[in-house]
């Protein structure tokens, strides 16, 4: 029983630390605070139910649409709602006023849409629903599959950011905007590809967690508060940190709901987040955020 | 004075409306003057200080809870009083966590607040009341309803224009401009924002008190609506939270417009509403207000240059 709540803790970690490797990439290079996040991801989970529900498609190939299209989608956010924002305003602060305004509005537009098509009712589909064994428990081959997605993701989104050159643009960027320009980065261009990136992995953190959960319209705020604790969790722009406080979130998450009560999953996070906020607010791995 | 005047004579005429007012528009004056108050307590604390609250209806909806809890147990004053209370603690709670640290901490804690406060709420009745919903049986008619809204307007206005006089208020602008320049000046910056947050927290939740007895029927689900904390954001954003009668001139016309989409347009208002309130992000920074007096000086002074 313990065994099998940890290891679908790690599963709902793993999840919970892709999507908010997207959400610390966002805030931290492109400096916008993305409050309609989780319906981004969400979106992609609809995208990832239509695909496979309707046309028969694996997730795992769809994937090859959902992603990409979470990138474009993002990119044209960002070219044409907020790239204006950053551009009027003349110090931080103030964007991200701005910014929290703009995509707290976008919110509502992203779930609209998707209330209309789909309704308010929660939706699922079974891919992959067999049972595996693994350390004399049995977990879900599709949660199984979740975690080793997480994993691919999160070890080449570091592996880019380290090792590539264009990694090396967007962590200059992250660590001092005023300045990258004095080396020639186009900061503008960066914080764009890094607010897509951003949105393509909150894509693929939407089919991966429409593989094993149920979802539906409004739960998108759900998912940006988390993916928000956890990035505050781990620090601003720390990718390890990400990693670590998601994991920590979906154990304690599916602790609680397995030995307390599940209607008390949301308020243990919070108090999780609470005690970040009394104890460290700079993060358990990060420097001070401002 | 003229103007303090001329604010008692409207209150006055204000008060009267019940009187030859069909229930249609007493309903209309009743959600007008529910937002009135909202988007005037949200910009109380958020206007100067740019602390984005996105939690209004998460103190809205526990004051309209207490009522439907301690209807039948305690006579309607204390149970207000109650009510208040309970929305200075919650805003204790935030604001001693948050509002010591810098304002993005504080919007991503009220972003999630109202979702919370409802799984709370949910989870009490379920598991330790096991009742879901609350009917509300009190003898108050909408003309109360009315005029006890009407009388909280007039204190919220009263308070705002206080605080934008007081030492309060401008500590707190101070603050909105720039927190290190504020506690060089020796502004107790935690302790100003906390007093501004819990004096507009208690007056949303005693907001929701009120208007309790309309629904009659309460359940999580209706009285934690996130639309109403969006509502008020953009109201207060039309009309330019820094101003004292900006809030409330946000609330009349999106209130009306909120109230015919939703009979019009059901199933796309949240589209429509969203959309509207981008451009207002974009369009009008610092509200209709604010630009009607840019353009006005631009008029004016091109009628003095020839």
């Amino acid at each position: 029983m313990l065994l099998s709540a940890i290891l679908t803790g790690l599963v709902l970690g793993g999840t919970y630390a892709l999507v908010a490797m997207g959400l610390t990439l966002q805030y931290g290079v492109a400096r916008i605070m993305n409050l309609a996040y989780g319906d981004v991801i969400i979106a992609a989970s609809f995208g990832a139910f239509v695909l496979f529900t309707a046309l028969g498609i694996n997730p795992l190939l769809g994937m090859l649409v959902v992603i990409p299209a979470g990138f474009v989608l993002s990119w044209l956010i960002y070219a044409v709602m907020l790239q204006p924002l950053a551009r009027r305003s003349r110090d931080r602060g103030r964007l991200e006023g701005d910014s929290i305004l703009a995509t707290f509005g976008l919110l509502f537009v992203i779930q609209g849409v998707a209330l209309v098509i789909f309704g308010a009712g929660f939706q699922s589909y079974s891919f992959l629903a067999v049972p595996v064994d693994i350390l004399g428990t049995t977990i879900a081959a599709n949660r199984l599959l979740a975690f080793v997605l997480a994993v691919v993701f999160g070890l080449g989104l570091w592996l880019m950011l380290t090792r590539t050159r264009f990694g090396t643009v967007i962590r200059a960027v992250a660590a001092n905007p005023a300045s990258a320009p004095l080396v020639g980065i186009n900061v503008d261009s960066a914080a764009r590809f890094a607010f897509a990136l951003g949105g393509a992995l909150a894509a693929a953190g939407g089919v991966v967690v429409s593989m094993y959960l149920t979802f539906s319209a409004t739960m998108g705020v759900i998912f940006t508060m988390k993916a928000l604790i956890v990035v505050i969790m781990g620090g601003v722009g720390n990718l390890m940190g990400a990693l670590a406080a998601g994991l920590i979130l979906g154990l304690v998450e599916t602790l609680v709901a397995s030995f307390i009560d599940p209607g008390l999953t949301l308020a243990a996070t919070y108090l999780i987040f609470l005690a970040v906020l009394v104890i460290r607010p700079q993060g358990l791995f990060g420097k001070a955020a401002r | 004075m003229m103007k303090l005047l001329a604010a008692l004579v409207a209150l006055a005429a204000l008060a009267f409306v019940p009187a030859f007012a069909g229930p249609y528009p007493l309903g209309l004056g009743i959600g007008i003057l529910g937002y009135g108050v909202l988007a005037t307590a949200w910009a109380m604390f958020s206007g100067p200080t740019r602390y984005i609250s996105l939690a209004t209806v998460a103190f809205f909806g526990l004051g309209a809870y207490t009522v439907a809890v301690l209807a039948d147990v305690l006579p309607y004053p204390l149970v207000l009083l109650v009510a208040a209370l309970v929305g200075l603690v919650v805003a204790l709670i935030v604001g001693l966590a948050t509002l010591r640290l810098a304002g993005i901490y504080f919007v991503i804690f009220t972003f999630g607040l109202t979702e919370l406060v409802r799984q709370l709420v949910t989870y009490y009745e379920v598991n330790v009341t096991r009742t879901l919903g609350r009917y509300v049986f009190l003898p108050i008619g909408p003309e109360h309803i009315y005029w006890q809204l009407l009388a909280l307007l007039a204190a919220t206005l009263a308070i705002a224009f206080w605080v934008s006089r007081s030492r309060i208020g401008l500590a707190l602008r101070v603050i909105g401009d720039d927190p290190d320049v504020a506690s060089h000046l020796g502004v107790r910056i935690t302790r100003t924002k906390l007093t501004l947050f819990s004096i507009s927290c208690v007056i949303m939740t005693l907001a929701g008190a009120i208007q309790a007895p309309r629904w009659t029927y309460i359940e999580p689900s209706i009285v934690f609506n996130p639309t109403t904390s969006f509502l008020v954001v953009i109201m207060a954003l039309l009309g330019g939270p820094n101003r004292l009668f900006g809030p409330l001139l946000g609330a009349i016309p999106l209130f009306l417009l909120f109230e015919w989409l939703s009979a019009n347009f059901p199933n796309h208002y949240s589209i429509i509403l969203g959309l509207l309130f981008i451009a207002i992000v974009f369009v009008l920074p610092n509200g209709v207000l604010a630009a009607g007096d840019s353009l006005w000086s631009r008029l004016t002074r091109k009628a003095v240059r020839p």
